[in-house]
């Protein structure tokens, strides 16, 4: 477990979220624009759960928690970060996580549209009266790495 | 994040300071739709230089002031876009609508 946060639902506390998150990325060596992606996108889960999960209510209870996935883990040589959402909100209906049209030029239904667009992967579940939302973004390969694979499979 | 306006060429300019997510973003609609339909400014400048972040809240507020904009018939500019900025416009594909310049001198100018 890399962290572990016990929030609540407060729009003010977001700019804290993104603030570690940034930290947590950096210390995982993402590269920048990964990094924004992944800040991004727990930015945008936190804010359906304030808006559509609480209703915009106050005060209630958010999990979050991140964990290093190794090199070699789950899809990817490099490793990458998983983080994991919990909120006791009403239950999310289908119809409420899809993404609307980008042509159609009208305010909202963006959000669930960057997490997907920002994250390798991303999936709701709901247990034990919980949403759970987990969002997995891998590490880049880097140059160096890239190349000595490439020779690797050359060889 | 805070909001000052001051006078421009033809129009007023909104500085934007800090970050527009979901606890800043009311405040940044609601100057902007003052400015617009209240005040009926020809031209509103958004001033993004110092804003380091914007949500899907934010860029919904700047949709909806291009929107009364465009009734009213006047003109919303933005500069001093930010990469985290220009991401996010970029994510959206609303780079195209949105009239943007790179700087305050460019978007006076236009």
């Amino acid at each position: 477990m890399l962290l572990k946060l016990e929030l609540q639902s407060n729009p003010e506390a977001l700019c804290l979220v993104r603030a570690t998150v940034e930290r947590a990325a950096e210390v995982l060596h993402f590269q920048d624009a990964e990094a924004r992606a992944i800040v991004r996108s727990v930015d945008e889960a936190l804010a359906n759960v304030l808006r559509h999960a609480y209703g915009g209510r106050p005060g209630l209870p958010i999990e979050m928690s991140c964990r290093k996935l190794r090199g070699g883990e789950q899809k990817s040589a490099q490793g990458g970060i998983e983080i994991l959402l919990a909120d006791k909100g009403v239950p999310l209906k289908p119809a409420t996580l899809k993404s609307r049209p980008l042509d159609e030029i009208r305010p909202g239904g963006l959000g669930l549209h960057f997490i997907r667009e920002s994250m390798d992967e991303v999936e709701f579940t709901r247990k034990k009266g919980k949403n759970l939302l987990r969002m997995v973004k891998y590490l880049s390969p880097t140059p160096q790495a890239a190349a000595s694979e490439g020779e690797q499979k050359c060889r | 994040m805070q909001i000052a306006a001051r006078p421009a060429t033809g129009g007023t300019i909104l500085d934007i300071t800090g970050d527009i997510d979901l606890a800043h973003s009311p405040a940044m609609r609601k100057a902007l739709l003052q400015e617009i339909r209240e005040k009926k400014t020809p031209k509103v400048f958004l001033n993004l230089e110092k804003v380091r972040y914007i949500d899907s809240s934010g860029i919904a507020s700047l949709v909806e002031g291009l929107k009364a904009s465009r009734d009213q018939g006047s003109r919303l500019i933005l500069y001093g876009l930010s990469k985290t900025v220009r991401e996010v416009m970029e994510l959206s594909r609303l780079q195209k609508i949105f009239e943007i310049h790179e700087s305050e001198a460019q978007a006076l100018a236009s």
